[in-house]
């Protein structure tokens, strides 16, 4: 059973690494079509730049560390059969509750961080309480939820006096307070993620701890998801919500548990990124796209929290990479080549087929009939379950 | 509070309940085929990006000054025929490769944003991310040969009128007839609630949901281009989450022409209030809050909520939405 475990995790893992390549590919003929003389050295800088200095390096560990969270947002809340499409909302609730704690309250990071936890699981446990109690579709919820949230926080700062970087010596009273300036350090010195050290070794501001934190945070949900009793119910439920029910798991209050602690997950994003240090929350009319991005690394890692950590890693990469396109490109350039990897994945079940028949023509002597039955009847109901 | 407000008030509800309507339409008409289409969004960004190109080089050749009504209707079939060949990609992931309907849509929904910013670049140079809509494109009295007045019909017809609204609302009876006094509709239907059973009846299960979901993408398109027209700031590769709004409308409207007409009047109105809070006077106007648009910008997402909460005891979905039909399946 472990070593089919294995494989299928292998499959998955090759199934999204042809979508890449397929995506990458694709993204080159692009840039050939629209500037034809600087496509090569363009696709090389897209490739190349998030390894080029310490520094770019640096700048794809700070920015895959909210990406990874709001991924695992996403990816939970998949396991559990249900479409997280508010991350955007948690993670910007996460960010005003964590900067709200360590401006107005002048709390440590870490609790800043803990409130921005508890923001984000308030936001989700919203779509959640609304699927399990009135069957409202949780999509619909947690989109109204994204813009209600976005007003919420706007609205909030803007009668926050304190919380707005004019009142700490900066002119703009259109972003939070710089937590790096001189008076703010005075006011609260533990208000950013410790660096350790590590903006040394990187020789970049933009590196601390925050990585690890969300590293540490996805093994943790690894362990959930796969061993402990509470993470098979959410699978479960899942898999067939009426099955579990039937079985004696309580299928409402999963799903409501469920939306939390993806908000949760979101939220901690949030708060990772604004207690940086080197962010500020900047009050627009529009939605944040880091939220969105969670989408497409929960994807990429076919919602495995490990995989996750990569496919986080990846898109962080190249949308570093994306930056030293311009001025010849536009950058979301990256958007279209993610978007394509996604289109790509959706195909995943008709490629894991593909190469798990690959697979077989391989090894055919080493795996039993038995075994091959039961990974497509799981492919099967794995498919179903995400079509939910 | 003048009687030019509540015309303002209506000419504008109407205005932004026409892309709700087209879009939410078209949700409809793919929802009750089976394939859910949460695309929409990337579906009214790409008709809108055609549409206003088409405009833009009506209004460079000249002949959209000489013949504005003509040149906006081109844009709109631009719009529409855009908009469906972009839902194919939907279509042939989720139909034909069986793959999940969430994914593939959440993936149109990127690309279409980023491909209308990389194209707009493309065509209009560095930097130009805004392509601005000609003049000509609004119905003015001048078109009837009429002078311009500033009563209460005037102001209710003319303050913002565009070729979209008709449009929209013979498309609507043409949405009613098509889905309840067809046989097209009723096999269309049919394929949304129990595919097997109308598979065995010598339903052609994938046909039908390629043409659910090529319906929505040629309303969507259209959608997008009304939402553009409306919204007046020319087209920024965005169509500020309405097709997400018209998800939500046609939910909130039951999966039902009419009930989404309502729907759509309904959040464009509270969408309105908002922008003329100041000028009513039985609405608080929070004068100690700071930004207080914001409360106001809130509202509508507010007010659906509550209601799809009342609503949801009778809410009905298409029974097997969202379940890639396999002809071999139980």
């Amino acid at each position: 059973m472990k070593k089919h475990g294995n494989r299928k995790g292998l499959i998955n893992a090759t199934a999204s690494l042809i979508s890449i390549a397929l995506g990458l590919i694709f993204g080159f003929v692009l840039l050939m079509l629209f500037n034809m003389p600087h496509a090569l050295t363009g696709f090389s800088n897209l490739m190349t730049t998030g390894f080029a200095s310490s520094e770019k390096l640096a700048k794809v560990f700070y920015q895959s560390a909210p990406l990874l969270m709001t991924g695992l947002s996403v990816a939970f809340a998949f396991k559990t059969g249900l479409f997280n499409i508010g991350a955007t909302g948690q993670y910007t609730m996460g960010a005003f509750l964590a900067l709200v704690g360590v401006v107005q309250f002048r709390l440590p990071w870490w609790a800043g961080l803990l409130l921005g936890m508890v923001g984000g699981a308030i936001l989700g446990s919203i779509p959640g309480l609304c699927k399990a109690l009135f069957n409202v579709n949780e999509v619909i919820t947690s989109i109204m939820f994204n813009w209600i949230s976005l007003f919420v926080v706007n609205l909030s700062f803007n009668n926050m006096p304190l919380m707005l970087a004019n009142a700490w010596g900066a002119i703009n009273k259109d972003r939070t307070a710089s937590l790096t300036g001189a008076k703010f350090m005075a006011y609260n010195p533990d208000a950013t993620i410790p660096k350790a050290g590590l903006d040394q070794l990187f020789g970049s501001n933009y590196m601390n701890i925050a990585v690890i934190i969300a590293i540490l945070i996805a093994g943790l949900v690894w362990v959930i998801m796969n061993r402990t009793t509470f993470g098979y119910e959410l699978k479960a439920c899942g898999y067939n919500r009426f099955a579990s029910d039937y079985a004696g798991i309580n299928a409402k209050r999963n799903i409501v548990l469920s939306m939390t602690i993806a908000g949760a997950l979101a939220g901690i994003g949030g708060g990772l990124y604004y207690l940086s240090g080197t962010a500020q929350y900047t009050l627009v009319k529009s939605l944040l796209g880091m939220g969105f991005n969670g989408i497409p690394v929960a994807l990429l890692a076919s919602s495995n929290p490990i995989g996750t950590i990569f496919s986080a890693l990846f898109v962080s990469y190249i949308q570093v990479g994306g930056d030293a396109l311009q001025p010849e490109y536009s950058r979301e350039i990256i958007d279209i080549i993610i978007a394509a990897i996604i289109y790509l994945s959706a195909f995943a079940l008709l490629m894991r087929g593909w190469i798990s028949k690959w697979f077989l023509r391989n090894q055919t002597e080493n795996i039993n009939a038995e075994s091959i039955v039961t990974d497509s009847d799981e492919d099967a109901t794995e498919s179903e379950e995400k079509a939910e | 509070m003048t009687l030019n407000v509540i015309a303002d008030i209506l000419s504008g509800t109407i205005l932004f309940a026409v892309p709700l309507l087209l879009v939410a339409l078209g949700g409809m008409f793919s929802e009750r085929s089976g394939i859910i289409n949460i695309a929409l969004e990337g579906i009214m960004v790409i008709g809108a990006l055609f549409s206003c190109l088409f405009l833009r080089a009506m209004d460079a050749s000249g002949f959209g000054a000489a013949h504005p009504q003509l040149a906006v209707l081109g844009a709109i079939l631009t719009a529409a025929l855009s908009g469906l060949l972009f839902s194919l990609l939907l279509a042939f992931a989720s139909i034909r490769l069986k793959a999940d309907q969430t994914i593939g849509g959440t993936a149109l929904n990127m690309l279409a944003p980023a491909f209308a910013i990389v194209f707009t670049w493309a065509i209009q140079g560095q930097g130009q991310t805004t392509i601005l809509i000609p003049t000509w494109v609004r119905i003015t009295q001048a078109n009837f040969g009429f002078a311009a007045g500033n009563g209460f019909i005037e102001r209710f017809i003319f303050k913002s009128l565009f070729m979209t609204t008709p449009i929209a609302f013979l498309l609507l009876i043409a949405s009613i007839v098509v889905l309840y006094k067809t046989r097209l509709g009723l096999r269309l239907r049919s394929c949304g609630e129990h595919p097997q059973a109308a598979d065995s009846v010598g339903i052609n299960v994938y046909k039908m949901r390629y043409l659910g979901v090529a319906i929505s993408g040629f309303l969507g398109g259209i959608g997008g281009f009304a939402f553009t027209v409306a919204a007046g700031s020319g087209f920024q590769s965005s169509v500020a989450g309405y097709g997400f709004l018209a998800l939500a409308v046609m939910i909130f409207g039951n999966w039902k022409p009419l009930n989404i007409l309502g729907a759509s009047l309904f959040f464009a109105l509270f969408k309105i209030i908002g922008s003329y809070a100041g000028s009513i006077p039985f609405l608080p106007h929070f004068d100690g809050v700071k930004s207080s648009e914001y409360i106001y910008l809130m509202l509508p997402y507010i007010v659906t909520m509550i209601i799809l909460i009342l609503t949801s005891k009778k809410s009905r979905a298409p029974k097997a939405e969202g379940i890639p039909y396999d002809k071999g399946g139980r």
